[in-house]
């Protein structure tokens, strides 16, 4: 008994072998191969397996309409779980694998870690997720050239707010009121005053609140007394509804904006006094004739679960790898070999390889380091809805 | 704005938001002044009557007229913290009358947890806004008063009159200045402490229910933790009022809500609760009576 066992297993072995020679004679070296790193199973689930669904959705069509360059894409993906050691060993085994570049991974710390490993050998990587401005830039001041990502990172809204005021709502004078020791509305406040005193608008008041406040009007009469045009609320929404509620009350009537905190705020104060009000996001389902095709085809192949602002800029960071490996092909330099790297990073650099993204109409560039400026979506509030006004 | 409209604005927005703490250091003073207990859960009877207004609005409001909704609202709330507060001192309160003040503190202190946490397993921890319409506000030499300002400074104001009036000149009042006086001795002279001392806290949270509609018309939302700080900055204006005294309260309050408007106009938000404690500890160094109450020997 034991003996045929064994048998059916030796054979079962060596056609294995032989399965997996075939396999590598196909495809052999006409392959690119691209890393999807991120959590694809545990509470981080539903973000990982965004960005990996809207990578392979472009991916599997650049092989359906023929690879690059004649040559197919292989998909190398690799669940990591949401842990950071985990993470590195995966990156290791794909750059054992021969990768040419990565798509991920997906939540900072993560990310961290594997642009630790990334960085010294220069491999190409965009993040579709990772918003802490460490992740392209050490603490030492110096830049992570290999890394990219393609969501923007917080202080970039308040810089959007600052242009949106300036050139669509015509404002000359701005106002602050944000809370004080919270790190995301300190660093849109300070992207947008700085944006404020480069465009020429004046920052006529620059309140502050702490955690916890409920009243707000000394700070609000204040900005009512200087009266501006506008008034920036970077916090989030459960106070920006308080504030807004009490500024109608005592007669500040300026138009207020503020970053994606304000996603929800409509359960937060009334639909008469947040009326024309404007606050920015990176993503608004079936907004845009693009976004909108995007998503039809995302369902038709992995249903609606996995359908976030993640699976979108997941699509996008796929449509700049795919775009700088194109450009990296004229090289004629090998798959991830050195000098095919370094083209990669160096046609993301330019203009982001020309890229039109689902998330980026006007297309990718990145400033210095490596953050893309990209459009934001903006968000208006009309009859106690948050409804998509344009993109900027 | 000159600076003299910009400063009596400050002005109203800070009796606006001390006349509330006025409100609540009310109820706080009386159940200290007749078992001198520091009802640590007073704070926590607000938020009670908060998700009280924010029930009748939400879910009953569908069904009948809003201005029948708010009558309802306003009533649930009121009467919802006046048994709320007579159940917590018959359950919680009574039985440990005899026993050291420190293990009523401390039960005090329990059942705000208590009501706390209930509110954040059933309610949920993110705020609920409270729908109360509107009140429009008023023009006046070209200044914006909020209606809410005057709303909550006339409420405050009858209610202040009100109280005194029936501790000084009712019956009932009577009764429980007596009991505050000296609680045995008030039974000697038959009166009856226990219905004495639930109707103190009955009306104590009748004040609280009224608090909580005004501070819920004015900050419409709801929260499980909103009764934490607001309790206890009544509790530093009831102190500095002079803990015990009806205007005192009054004042300690409008006090603390002026500074604190004060304090933020002039940039310093984040400094406003230091400063209210601070004025709190000096006034406790050099006027440990408060304000208006008077210095008196230990009866224990």
């Amino acid at each position: 008994m034991k003996k045929i066992i064994c048998i059916v297993l030796v054979v079962m072995m060596a056609a294995a072998l032989f399965v997996g020679c075939t396999k590598d004679d196909k495809k052999g070296e006409e392959t690119i191969k691209i890393g999807i790193l991120g959590p694809h199973t545990g509470e981080l689930a539903v973000y990982g397996l965004g960005v990996k669904n809207g990578a392979t959705l472009y991916l599997d069509q650049v092989n359906a309409a023929g690879g690059i360059n004649g040559k197919m894409i292989e998909i190398i993906a690799y669940d990591q779980r949401g842990d950071d050691a985990e993470a590195v060993n995966a990156f290791n085994r794909m750059v054992s694998e021969g990768i040419t570049g990565l798509i991920g991974d997906v939540i900072t710390s993560n990310t961290l870690a594997v642009v630790a490993k990334a960085t010294p050998i220069n491999m190409p990587m965009i993040t579709a997720s990772a918003t802490a401005a460490s992740v392209t830039v050490n603490a030492d001041g110096s830049v992570n050239t290999n890394v990219f990502r393609t969501c923007f990172i917080d202080p970039f809204q308040g810089m959007k707010m600052a242009e949106f005021a300036g050139e669509v709502l015509d404002a000359t004078s701005a106002a602050v009121l944000f809370e004080t020791g919270n790190d995301y509305a300190i660093g849109l406040k300070d992207a947008f005053v700085a944006k404020c005193g480069e465009t020429g608008i004046e920052v006529v008041g620059q309140e502050s609140y702490a955690k916890g406040d409920k009243d707000f009007k000394a700070q609000l009469t204040n900005i009512l007394a200087a009266g501006p045009d506008v008034v920036f609320l970077p916090n989030y929404y459960e106070d920006n509804g308080l504030i807004v509620t009490q500024a109608r009350e005592i007669g500040l009537n300026a138009v207020m904006l503020g970053g994606d905190g304000w996603a929800g705020i409509t359960d937060y104060a009334s639909a008469e006094d947040l009326e024309g009000s404007f606050f920015c996001s990176a993503y608004a389902p079936g907004s845009t004739e693009l976004v909108r095709d995007f998503e039809a085809r995302f369902i038709a192949a992995n249903g609606e679960d996995t359908l976030n602002m993640f699976a979108a800029t997941g699509y996008d960071a796929a449509m700049l790898l795919v775009a700088a490996i194109r450009k990296a092909e004229k090289s004629g330099s090998a798959p991830a070999s050195d000098e095919y790297k370094q083209a990669i990073i160096d046609a993301i650099r330019s203009e982001g390889a020309g890229v039109v993204g689902v998330t980026s109409e006007g297309g990718y560039t990145f400033d210095e380091f490596n953050n893309p400026i990209k459009d934001a979506v903006i968000m208006t509030i009309t009859d106690g809805k948050e409804v998509f006004y344009r993109m900027f | 704005m000159s600076f003299w409209q910009l400063a009596v604005q400050q002005l109203i927005n800070g009796l606006q938001s001390g006349s509330i703490y006025a409100l609540v250091a009310l109820g706080y003073s009386m159940v200290y002044g007749i078992i001198t207990l520091l009802n640590f859960a007073h704070g926590d009877i607000i938020m009670v009557g908060s998700y009280l207004s924010w029930f009748a609005l939400t879910s009953i409001a569908p069904f009948v007229p809003l201005p029948v909704a708010v009558v309802i609202a306003i009533a649930m709330a009121i009467l919802g913290c006046m048994v709320l507060g007579v159940t917590i001192e018959f359950a919680a309160y009574r039985p440990l009358r005899k026993s050291p003040r420190i293990s009523l503190l401390i039960t005090a202190i329990g059942v705000s947890y208590l009501l706390q946490n209930t509110a954040q397993k059933f309610i949920g921890a993110s705020a609920k806004m409270v729908p109360y319409p509107r009140i429009p506000s008023v023009n006046f030499a070209g200044l914006t008063i909020s209606g809410v300002a005057i709303l909550c400074i006339a409420v405050t104001a009858a209610c202040m009159v009100g109280l005194t009036l029936l501790v000084k000149k009712s019956k009932s009042g009577k009764a429980m200045r007596a009991v505050s006086e000296d609680a045995d001795a008030a039974l000697l002279m038959g009166v009856n402490v226990n219905s004495t001392i639930s109707f103190t806290f009955a009306i104590g949270s009748a004040l609280a229910g009224v608090g909580s509609i005004l501070f819920i018309i004015a900050y419409p939302q709801a929260s499980p933790f909103m009764g934490g700080m607001l309790g206890l900055k009544a509790f530093v204006a009831a102190v500095l009022g002079g803990i015990g005294s009806i205007p005192g309260a009054m004042i300690g309050g409008l006090l603390i809500g002026v500074i604190e408007s004060l304090v933020s106009a002039v940039g310093l938000s984040v400094w406003k609760e230091g400063v209210v404690f601070a004025i709190l500890i000096v006034m406790l160094l050099f006027k440990p009576a408060g304000i208006m109450g008077k210095p008196t020997t230990e009866k224990v």
